[in-house]
Parts: C-alpha cells; sequence; structure tokens
C-alpha cells in the first residue's frame, strides 16, 4: 500500500503549439519539469489534469488500442547515448523493433528499410550487424535518430540530444537534425539547458522554471527582447565565448529549487530580484505582451 | 584479422566513418576474459570433462549387456579394495570386471563402484541441470511481471478466479472431473468477459462489481510475499517430505528441488528489472509500441541474465549436493540404480573396513560442485559489466 | 610554477597500448588561471591525475617527461613525498560534486579531515577553519551547514564545499575538472565567479579542465589546446578566440552553436576523434582536416611560434601566413 507524502506538480498547467515542420525549444534547468512534457506528450505517462491535443483530437481518453497508431507519430530521442540502446541487441535489430510494430512482415524488406535509415543518418548500412558498445557516442545518437526515424513520424521529442556529446560531434549531430528536418518535413520539441543550441535550432523558444512556462517567443524576439527575469538570468549567465565579452559574470543568487511543495504564487520568488509581495500571494498566467510573446510576470506586464 | 582502413573520411559519399572493424565481438571478450581467470578456467575444464564422463557413463552403462555393469552382484568379490585384482577362481567369466581390475573396488554387494559411478554421473548431472532449469524458468516469468508490473494492482476479481482456478484445477487432477471442469470453465469465462468489458470501455456502476474491481495489493507484493513465503520453509525437509509422499522417482525428485530453488532467481531478475526499467532504451521500445511482454521477454531480460547465469551455474552445485543427500538419506532414486549419493550411503556401515566406499563419492562430489562453485564466481567477474571496456 | 614538460603516459592492455598523453607540454605560472580545452579523450584529466600522481599504475604508465612544481620534478618523489604535495601545494576539484563527497560523513567531518591531513590543530581551531572555509565560498550559514551531510544540500553547494575541502591548507596551485560541468546554467555562472574571487584574494594559480570554450573565453589568461594527447595550439586567450592559428581550434570555434549562426549550416568537423591505442601517423588531426597536405600524413608537426606566446603545431597555416 503507498502512502501519498507530498506532491510533485512537475508540469503545472503547461501550455504549448508545436507547428508543423517547426522546431519549438523548451528551456530550463534541472527540475522544472521539460523532460516531463516530453514524456507526457508521448503519452508515457498519464497527466494528471489537462489534455495532450493532437492534430486537434485529445489524446487523454484514448485506449491503448487507439494510440497505437498515434504512437508512431511522436518519436523521442535521448539524451544518454548509452543508455539509449539495448545492449544485447545489434544496432539493426534495435531499429527493426520500430519496423515491427507498424507490420512490416518480411525479414528482407525490413532490412532493407534499415540499410536505408542509417545510410540517412550518415552511418554505413554495414552497422547493422554491430552492437551498441562498439560505437562511439555520436554515432549511437546518429543510431538513435535512425530508430525514431523508422515509424515514420511527424514529431521528435529531443530530449537533450546533444548534451552529452562532444563539441565537435554536437555540431555533427545538430546539422544531421536540421537536415532532416527540412528533408522530412518533421516537427521537433528541442529539450535542452543550452541557450545556444535551442538559439541556433528552434523557430520558437519556451523557458520553463518550476513546472511553469515563463516566457514564450519566437526566436529572434526571444534574444532580440527577452523580458522575464528568469530569462535574464539565464542569458546572462551563458559564458559568452563572442571576443571582448569577457567580463565578470553576473549571478542568480540561490539554488535550483527542489520540485517537492513548491510555493503559491509565482514559482521563481525564490531568485527573482524583482519580487515583491504580490509574487508571492496570487497565481499570474501567461500573458501576451504582443502578438506571439507571452511572458508570466506582473512586473513586465505592467499590469 | 583484415585491417581496413580506420582513418579513411568517405569524402565522396559523405558518410561519416563507419564502426570499427570489430574489435571483438562479445563472445571473444568472454572468452579472453575467461582464459584469465584461471580458477574459472579451471571450473570450465572440470565441468566439460564431468559432462563427458557422466555422458560416456550413460551410455557404457545402460541397456542388457552394458559394457560396465553397475547391478552385477558377486558377493563372493564384496568390499574389494581398489586397483585390485579380481579373484577368478571365484567367479565366472561374465563376472568379470570389464578392464580387468577393480578400478575403484566394490561394495558389500560386490558391485564395481567404478560402474557405479559412471551410471550415476549421469544421475547427479540430469537432476542438476533439470532442476535448475525448471528453478530458472520459474525464477524468469515471476521475476519478469514482478519487476515489469509490479506496480499494477491486484483486484478482487483477480484473486477469486485464481482461486477458483486452482481449485478447480486440483479437482481435477485429484479425480474429480465434472467439479473440476465445471470450476475452470468458471474461471475462463469470467476471464474472457473482462476482456470483452474493458475493451468495449464500459464502466462500472453496480456496488457488486466495484467491490469486484477493488484494488488490493500490487503484483509486486503477492510475488515477492510469494518468495518470503517459500524462504521460510526448510527447504531439505519440504523436499524430504514431498519426495517421502510421492512415488519415488529421478523425475519427482528433479521438479521438486526446482519448485522450491526459484527464490533467489526471481529477486535477482527483478533487481536487474528495476533498474533496467528507468533505462531509455526501454522507453524508446514503449514509444515504438512494442508491446509489453515483448519488451520483457526480448529486450529486457537477455539484460538481466547475468546474475541469474551465476546464481545458476552455483545452483547446480547445489542440486547436485540436495541430490546426494537425499539419496545418503534413502529418500533418493530407487535402487538398484546407482547414484552418488546412494554409493555413499551404502559405504556408511563400512567406513573403517572399506573407506574408499565413502572417499570416492565423497571425492567427486566434492570436485565436481567445487568446479561449479568456481565456475560461477569466474562468470561473475566476467559478466560483471563495470568491468568492460566502455567508449 | 608549475610546469609539465613532455609528459607521456600510456595506458597498457591487453591487446594495445593506449597512449593517453603523447608528450604534452604546459605551465601555470603563479597568479594566472590557465585553461586546459578539449573534448573527451584528449588526455586532459589524465595529465591532471599524472601531477597529482594518482594515475592508477597499472595499466597506466609513464613513458617520459617531468612535472615540475617550482623546479622539483613531482614524478621523481615517492608516494609519501608525493602525500605531502597532494592537498598541502597542489590540490583538485573533480568533476561530480554528486559523488565527490563521501555520504556517510558530516560536511564538518570532510572538510576537518582535509585540514588534518596536513596540519595538526586543536578541534576548535578546526572548526573556526571549517566556518571561515565555507564562508569564503560563499555558502550562507555556515555554521549549520555543518552538521548537514551531502545529500542535504544542492549540487552547487556541494561543488562550493569541495573547494573549500580543496582550499583549506592554502595551496600554491588548484586544478579544477571541468568542476561546473554536472551544474545547471545559473549554478555555474555562481561557480565560475566564485572561482575568479578566489583567485584574486588568495594569489592562487589555476588550472581550468573544460571543453566549454564558453566559460575558457569568461576565465582563461592563457590557453592550451589539446587533442589526442598532445598540445595542438597555445597563447593568450585573444589569440586563441581572435587569431586562432590551427585547424582544430578553428574547427571547435566554428561549430558552436549560437543564435547569431542560425539558419545557416553549422560549421562541424567531419569524423570521430581517434582512438588512443590506434593514432594516425604525423599530425593526429589530419584525417578530419581540410588543410591537411601530404607531408601531413607523415611527419609530426612542430610547434610553429607566432610571438607574445602563441604557438600552434601546424606547418600549412604557419606557411599561409
Amino acid at each position: 500500500m503507498q502512502s501519498v507524502i507530498g506532491w510533485i506538480k512537475a508540469v503545472d498547467g503547461v501550455d504549448l503549439t508545436i507547428h508543423q515542420g517547426k522546431t519549438l525549444g523548451l528551456v530550463g534547468e534541472s527540475g522544472c519539469g521539460k523532460s516531463t512534457i516530453g514524456r507526457l506528450i508521448l503519452k508515457l505517462l498519464e497527466p494528471d489534469e489537462g489534455r495532450v491535443m493532437y492534430h486537434g483530437q485529445d489524446m487523454s481518453g484514448l485506449s491503448d488500442e487507439a494510440m497505437k497508431p498515434l504512437r508512431k507519430e511522436m518519436q523521442i530521442i535521448f539524451q544518454d547515448p548509452y543508455g539509449s540502446l539495448n545492449p544485447r541487441m545489434t544496432v539493426g535489430q534495435s531499429i527493426e523493433e520500430g519496423l515491427r510494430t507498424v507490420g512490416m512482415k518480411g525479414h528482407g524488406e525490413r532490412k532493407k528499410k534499415v540499410a536505408h535509415l542509417l545510410e540517412m543518418v550518415r552511418l554505413r548500412p554495414e552497422a547493422a550487424a554491430f552492437y551498441p558498445h562498439q560505437f562511439s557516442g555520436g554515432q549511437r545518437q546518429r543510431i538513435g535518430i535512425a530508430r525514431a526515424l523508422g515509424v515514420d513520424p511527424s514529431l521528435i521529442i529531443c530530449d537533450e540530444p546533444v548534451s552529452a556529446l562532444d563539441v565537435s560531434i554536437q555540431s555533427q549531430i545538430i546539422n544531421l537534425l536540421k537536415e532532416l528536418q527540412n528533408q522530412l518535413g518533421l516537427s521537433y520539441l528541442f529539450i535542452s539547458h543550452d541557450l545556444n543550441v535551442v538559439g541556433y535550432l528552434s523557430d520558437t523558444i519556451a523557458v520553463m522554471y518550476l513546472g511553469h512556462i515563463m516566457e514564450y517567443a519566437p526566436a529572434e524576439v526571444f534574444y532580440d527582447n527577452p523580458l522575464h527575469p528568469y530569462t535574464l538570468a539565464l542569458l546572462s549567465a551563458i559564458p559568452s565565448s563572442e571576443p571582448g565579452d569577457r567580463h565578470t559574470l553576473p549571478s542568480l543568487a540561490g539554488d535550483v529549487p527542489s520540485p517537492f511543495n513548491p510555493p503559491p504564487g509565482c514559482k521563481f520568488q525564490g531568485r527573482c530580484p524583482l519580487v515583491e509581495d504580490r509574487c508571492r500571494k496570487e497565481e499570474i498566467s501567461l500573458y501576451p505582451v504582443r502578438a506571439e510573446h507571452l511572458v508570466r510576470c506582473w512586473k513586465v506586464i505592467g499590469d | 584479422m583484415k585491417k581496413t582502413d580506420t582513418h579513411t573520411l568517405h569524402k565522396e559519399t559523405g558518410l561519416e566513418e563507419g564502426p570499427l572493424p570489430p574489435k571483438e565481438s562479445r563472445t571473444q571478450e568472454f572468452w579472453r576474459l575467461l582464459r584469465k581467470n584461471r580458477l574459472a578456467l579451471a571450473g570450465l575444464i572440470i565441468f566439460v570433462f564431468f559432462f563427458s564422463i557422466a555422458l560416456a557413463g550413460l551410455v557404457l552403462t545402460s541397456g542388457n549387456k552394458p559394457v560396465f555393469d553397475p547391478a552385477m552382484v558377486r558377493l563372493q568379490e564384496k568390499l574389494r579394495p581398489p586397483l585390485s585384482h579380481p579373484h577368478l577362481e571365484a567367479i565366472s567369466s561374465e563376472e568379470t570386471p570389464t578392464l580387468g581390475i577393480y578400478l575403484c573396488g566394490t561394495d558389500d554387494l560386490g558391485r564395481d563402484v567404478f560402474s557405479r559411478m559412471l551410471q550415476g554421473a549421469w544421475v547427479s548431472l540430469t537432476v542438476g541441470f533439470v532442476a535448475v532449469g525448471i528453478a530458472v524458468l520459474i525464477g524468469i516469468v515471476l521475476g519478469g511481471i514482478s519487476g515489469y508490473f509490479g506496480r499494477n494492482p491486484v483486484r478482487v476479481d483477480h484473486i477469486l478466479v485464481a482461486c477458483i482456478v486452482f481449485v478447480g484445477a486440483g479437482l481435477l487432477i485429484g479425480g474429480v472431473f465434472l467439479a473440476g471442469v465445471g470450476l475452470l470453465c468458471i474461471g475462463c469465462a469470467y476471464v474472457l468477459f473482462q476482456r470483452w468489458w474493458k475493451k468495449v470501455g464500459g464502466q462500472s456502476a453496480t456496488p457488486l462489481i466495484r467491490l469486484f474491481s477493488a484494488e488490493t495489493f500490487s503484483v509486486d507484493t503477492l510475488i515477492m510475499r510469494l518468495v518470503d513465503i517459500m524462504l521460510c520453509f526448510p527447504v531439505f525437509f519440504l523436499i524430504l517430505t514431498v519426495v517421502a509422499l510421492l512415488p519415488a522417482s529421478m523425475y519427482n525428485i528433479m521438479i521438486v528441488i526446482g519448485l522450491t530453488s526459484w527464490m533467489g532467481t526471481t529477486r535477482f531478475v527483478r533487481a536487474e528489472l528495476l533498474s533496467l526499467r528507468e533505462q531509455d532504451f526501454v522507453t524508446a521500445a514503449k514509444a515504438l509500441g512494442v508491446s509489453d511482454w515483448r519488451i520483457i521477454f526480448r529486450h529486457m531480460i537477455p539484460n538481466a541474465m547475468a546474475p541469474v547465469l551465476v546464481s545458476a551455474t552455483i545452483g547446480i552445485a547445489s542440486a547436485i549436493l540436495i541430490e546426494a543427500g537425499l539419496s545418503f538419506l534413502g529418500f533418493g532414486v530407487p535402487p538398484p540404480h546407482a547414484t552418488w549419493g546412494n554409493v555413499l550411503s551404502d559405504g556408511k556401515r563400512f567406513i573403517f573396513d572399506a573407506p574408499w566406499l565413502t572417499f570416492i563419492p565423497g571425492f567427486a562430489i566434492l570436485i565436481v560442485v567445487l568446479a561449479f562453485n568456481l565456475f560461477g564466481e569466474g562468470l561473475r567477474d566476467i559478466l560483471n559489466p563495470k568491468l568492460r571496456e566502455r567508449y | 610554477m608549475l610546469s609539465v614538460q613532455d609528459l607521456k603516459i600510456y595506458f597498457i592492455g591487453d591487446r594495445s597500448v593506449a597512449r593517453a598523453l603523447d608528450g604534452a607540454s604546459y605551465e601555470v605560472r603563479t597568479g594566472e588561471t590557465v585553461c586546459l580545452v578539449g573534448e573527451s579523450g584528449c588526455g586532459k584529466t589524465v595529465s591532471a591525475l599524472a601531477i597529482l600522481g594518482i594515475v592508477p599504475q597499472p595499466p597506466g604508465k609513464v613513458m617520459g617527461g617531468k612535472v615540475l612544481l617550482d623546479g622539483q620534478n613531482l614524478l621523481d618523489l615517492d608516494e609519501e613525498e608525493m602525500q605531502q604535495v597532494r592537498g598541502k601545494r597542489i590540490a583538485m576539484v573533480f568533476q561530480e560534486p554528486m559523488t565527490s563527497l563521501n555520504p556517510v560523513f558530516t560536511i564538518e567531518d570532510q572538510i576537518s579531515e582535509a585540514i588534518m591531513v596536513h596540519e595538526k590543530a586543536g578541534a576548535n581551531e578546526i572548526r573556526k577553519r571549517c566556518i571561515q572555509l565555507l564562508r569564503d565560498v560563499g555558502i550562507p550559514s555556515p555554521e549549520e551547514r555543518l552538521k548537514d551531510y551531502p545529500h542535504q544540500l544542492s549540487g552547487g553547494q556541494r561543488q562550493r564545499v569541495m573547494i573549500a575541502m580543496a582550499l583549506a591548507c592554502n595551496p600554491d596551485v588548484m586544478i579544477a575538472d571541468e568542476p561546473t560541468t554536472a551544474l545547471d546554467v545559473t549554478v555555474q555562472a555562481q561557480i565560475l565567479r566564485l572561482f575568479q574571487e578566489l583567485q584574486q584574494t588568495k594569489r592562487m594559480s589555476l588550472l581550468y579542465i573544460t571543453h566549454d570554450l564558453g566559460v575558457v573565453a569568461n576565465i582563461a589568461d592563457r590557453i592550451y589546446v589539446m587533442y589526442a594527447g598532445i598540445i595542438v595550439e597555445q597563447g593568450d586567450t585573444s589569440h586563441i578566440f581572435q587569431d586562432s592559428r590551427h585547424p582544430y581550434t578553428q574547427g571547435l570555434l566554428a561549430s558552436l552553436p549560437s543564435r547569431t549562426k542560425r539558419g545557416g549550416a553549422l560549421h562541424s568537423i567531419p569524423g570521430l576523434v581517434p582512438d588512443p591505442s590506434d593514432k594516425p601517423l604525423g599530425c593526429p588531426f589530419h584525417p578530419r582536416c581540410s588543410f591537411a597536405v601530404k607531408s601531413c600524413k607523415i611527419k609530426f608537426p612542430e610547434m610553429y611560434d607566432y610571438g607574445e606566446g602563441h604557438v600552434s603545431r601546424c606547418p600549412v597555416l604557419y606557411n599561409k601566413k
């Protein structure tokens, strides 16, 4: 028997829209709930409240049977290139699992598709016979992408896919993702804590903190005119390698909070330099400051 | 080994550098590590030796006119020491031992101990492997269910149906046909009804249905408490009791030992699955839409086999010991079939007069059990993923 | 102050020898911050471990070179003498604050131990120093934090405790091996600021090992870029970022994503970092290098001097200027 000792509101009232063929970047630090959103969308977790709508259809009421065709529409690639592939199955077998569920019966047919997928991610087709431990991190990430592409999805949740990779490999994978998006018209939900990568890839950006979206804007607007105090803090905390930018790094005081028992009111009250009484008491929702640019902050909206 | 040029870039095709030629496959790595661990290697060699002797023994001691006859009684030649020559005047030509001497002596009925040992080897081997095979099978299934579905609750109607089915099966075996079949039918009908109800998406309204759907404990709790209960029994006495009640045969013994030693495997498998469940490749499989059963048995269990293999190897040793113990106490395979425990048992009255009757089977058991234990421990080291190279 | 000269460390395996460090040289002068930049597998961590003498000796083996601390070769010292150096003259902060602290001892226990290894003092004195150290690294209410266990602290706080332990005996040199990689970005900014402050107040030399070029740009006085066990370029921060002269450095800088590069293709260095046991002949970077010529496959490149301490190991770019 379980006893409930408290609630972790991992994701609390999140509204997100991902447009076809575009990338939505989801940024936040650890514990903000960004990974949870990815899994909620894939229905790997059930929301306690609210709905996930796909192409206008509500996914929450669906039984397992009805979910099956939808599953193929959305796939996920992971952060850890070591844990994301089954060490006891060859690369080809891992990719084939998806093909099986799509109903591809013939052994030869599947093999051909596997070879094709591997070529799409710039690996030699012979790679299918090898085991994951024989590949490098970047190659394994490519294999993960090939596996996701196998079922022909329209949306791919990218859960920090380049965070664990070296810089020179990161750019290879980022380029690959962009290429595939152009080629296949994929939509991405790109989850990351790295604003540089997100800034390069995303069309729209959302910033999360303790389960809430704090700011949501198209990419250019986001960098040209960031409004929320947390966004400003994040942007200034990134050590920039642009020349002449060397300075004493301004810092946000305090630590990233635990999602356990969050305070009422604005979730950022613990570390916000602009906090006042009102922030601690009243809940605030995302407010459109201008078209497509939403912020969750009294100070910014100007009441 | 063919050395491909690992430093060439496929600038023309734009392909990334492919995988390096397999430095070594998993099997090759396994053999290399095994060779490094001398004790484990010794254990494996002894096991292979033992296996061949058992096979040879089976062939050589069965049939009407076996090459080595374990059952031939020669009362005039009783208690002859090992490597002694037979008294050719006292026995007939067909009673002469095959090799001309009694390799391991004779027992108190004049039977050739060497032949009996050969015959017994096969019994020990079979009992060991089959018993452990049963235990591992049960352990994997129960551990798999407990590890993967552990959080799912067991409902009241599940319990009712399970009871009905068990009682029905029991009655059926016991001979009460009608009632047994009847109960089984009720059980199956209910299960089918439930499935249909779920598919249709029906809602439960009446209090009776709600009672039936009430959740009790979780699957994990059920299976783990079952394990705890089984562990409470002094296993050897349980086996003794069951064996005493059932008709004596090798198969009964194997099954009983198997049915009482699955607990460890269940725990191992469950523990491995609990940690594997959080791994990304399992999430990926779920996202691809792979069915739960396929995820457990095709994706996760192969990764959980390391501790199972280790405990299986050591389990074989333990099963051999149990069988020897049972035979020693007289509850094992019935005579005249020889087992090492039998030979030991027969010799217990003559420890001082014919010590070889105790030492030879005792020593054989010791060597085999030791070999398995060493090999099992070596396997544990080899299969330890932390010791494996990582890219 | 601290000088690594032509250090070679190989790892001898059953079937192959991994040449983790293949003749790397760098130095850290008094009071400066030197960054050692490179990707995984380039040997930067191994060199730090070698300075402290904690490379596991089988399978690792020092095949050549020197590590000079104020002129004395640390590689010549035996274990007892090295223990006098570790913590007291050179201290190290590691990457994973989650696992670097012992979970069953309090913060006070662990910092006290760091002090007591090298100095004898009474319990009160030690306690006061612990509190002062915690204050130095910016932990609020240090007296209360002393009794805490590591799991009660956040990642950023744990890293600060690690830094406090490293500072306990006022070392001359601090080596930090990717100390902020596992931390969130806002916490990372705090820790970087802490390093900057500490360096100024304590006049310490800081050897900062990282793969993050952004961090390097902000805190380094001088930079060494490592690849496949050797230094390929070194110089002041401005030299490296504004005028790099090695194809690898240039490639790294060009492949950093940023919002300014939106819309265009991101440069990427093709291929993979070579396996340390299977390095190419000649320049280790040549298979991935767009400037490579025939001689790059055969001849191991020398260092070419561009003046003001800016040196690079690429003959092709040197000849191009």
